[in-house]
């Protein structure tokens, strides 16, 4: 195993950069896409309301695969340029914040409704009572499921290796059917994936207990 | 101090499991013989491809593989055990092969599989079954003619696992090679643009262009790339009886009945430089 590190070295580290840059672009804008999508679902609008139940119920039950796939081979033939990391990340993007949107819904729907109405008693319109007064406690409710789906996030990186995207997995591929070390490959690839998971959750866990303080 | 302790206890625990898991690899029932078994148990199993026009692909109406490698396959076990034999055949691809037979999970490989050094060390191969060798498919029409085509601005679209990433680096070392899943995958990317140039063995690619003909081979084939039967490592009696059925199968006719069935607009030497 040591051998196989020393000699691939470079590989994985070259593979576990294009995984942590893409998990980090698919996190944040899947966080951004997720939260307008559940704060849409709960719009009085009938029209944002039905785009967000569509696109949460659409995106949420067919497989990521099929969502990357798409993006790398029908989107490049009809519309425009995307390589194997692009698509691979979009795909992980749009998968991911239809998870997120159901998950935050949940939480912006257990603050007590009777915040929504001090905050319109106090003179607030009713979108900064969201962003002022009901998301920072909903927040606080689904940082543990908001970090499963993170962590999920991560490991579901791994589908970049299906369409060429230079992840850790496609490395690890690579390698294996190289050296024909399938077995202590996938072992150093799963190592590299706790590097990332672990680390996720250990600040998940923190960012839990700090904000319980300030409660 | 004590909960690091226990973290420090945790994790050694897991690296000396990862060592441990990783040092029982080979198991008893890769080490069995084959051959003893095939008394008992008259079946063999084959790992095919299921994706490979003309050699090995799934039907989807009938829900079931067919192609040369096949029919090879079918012939050679009606060769050893006679009208009781049966052949079973279980999916692999160029990058779970080698893995599938070391662990016992397959008795045999004949899934297009080109006999190189590297691989004869660890696995045994049979007497040559298929000359193939590696060929470029592009767009009709397009500027690349030949290898000496791809230059740096140019992508290539391989399958993981397979000898062609291997050759394709030294034959065109400025091309970016991009690595797929398998066959189908890598065909489908090349039609959306992904890449310029698709490489593998020539009898693959013309299974492709002649299911799309706005696609073409171009500058014939640029290895020699000749498939053999892979075998795991101390299984010499069997590998002994599949010899001689090739042989068997050669000089009865059988085999080049076979090979008319799958190329009949190929002659039996597919070499071409």
């Amino acid at each position: 195993m040591l051998v196989l590190l020393s000699n691939y070295g470079p590989s994985f580290v070259e593979g576990f950069k294009y995984t942590l840059f893409s998990s980090i672009l698919a996190l944040f804008f899947s966080l951004i896409i997720g939260t307008f999508m559940a704060i849409f679902q709960l719009s009085k609008n009938k029209f944002l309301r039905s785009l967000a139940k569509i696109y949460v119920e659409f995106f949420r039950n067919i497989p990521l695969l099929i969502i990357v796939m798409f993006c790398y081979v029908v989107v490049p033939l009809y519309w425009f340029q995307l390589d194997g990391f692009q698509s691979g990340t979009i795909g992980l993007t749009i998968y991911t914040s239809a998870f997120i949107a159901e998950t935050i819904r949940a939480g912006i729907q257990t603050v007590p409704a009777g915040q929504m109405e001090a905050g319109l008693s106090s003179g607030f319109t009713s979108s900064q009572t969201m962003v002022y007064i009901i998301l920072p406690q909903a927040f606080k409710i689904v940082i543990p499921p908001l970090g499963n789906q993170f962590i999920n996030l991560v490991k579901n990186s791994s589908i970049l290796a299906m369409v060429a995207g230079m992840d850790l997995m496609y490395q690890g591929d690579l390698i294996a059917s190289e050296t024909f070390n399938t077995f202590e490959t996938y072992i150093i690839v799963g190592l590299f994936y706790l590097i990332l998971t672990l680390q996720l959750s250990y600040l998940m866990s923190n960012l839990e207990k700090k904000w319980a303080i300030r409660e | 101090m004590n909960r690091h302790k226990k973290k420090f206890l945790f994790f050694s625990l897991m690296i000396l499991m990862t060592f441990f898991v990783s040092s029982c690899g080979e198991n008893n029932y890769a080490k069995e013989d084959i051959l003893t078994r095939l008394e008992s148990e008259p079946t063999i199993v084959w790992g095919v491809k299921n994706d490979t026009k003309l050699f090995g692909l799934m039907n989807v109406g009938t829900n079931k593989v067919e192609g040369f490698d096949i029919d090879i396959a079918k012939a050679i076990t009606k060769e050893i055990l006679g009208g009781k034999g049966r052949a079973e055949f279980v999916e692999v691809t160029s990058k779970t092969r080698i893995q599938l037979l070391k662990n016992g999970n397959i008795d045999a490989i004949i899934a297009t599989m080109t006999i190189t050094d590297d691989r004869k060390k660890i696995v045994d191969f049979s007497d040559v079954y298929f000359d193939a060798g590696q060929s470029l498919l592009v767009k009709k029409g397009s500027s690349i003619k030949s290898v000496k085509d791809l230059k740096a601005q140019t992508t290539v679209l391989v399958v993981k696992g397979s000898t062609s990433a291997v050759n394709i680096r030294k034959a065109a070392p400025d091309a970016k090679i991009l690595e797929l899943e398998n066959y189908s995958e890598a065909f489908t990317a090349l039609k959306s643009g992904q890449g310029d140039a698709m490489t593998t063995d020539n009898a693959i690619l013309l299974g492709m262009a002649e299911e799309d003909p706005d696609y073409t081979l171009v500058g014939g084939n640029f290895t020699d790339e000749p498939y053999g039967i892979a075998i795991n490592k101390g299984q010499k009696p069997f590998l002994t009886k599949v010899n001689e059925a090739l042989k068997t199968l050669k000089s009865n006719g059988t085999y080049d009945s076979l090979y008319k069935k799958w190329f009949p607009s190929e002659t039996t030497t597919t070499k071409e430089d």
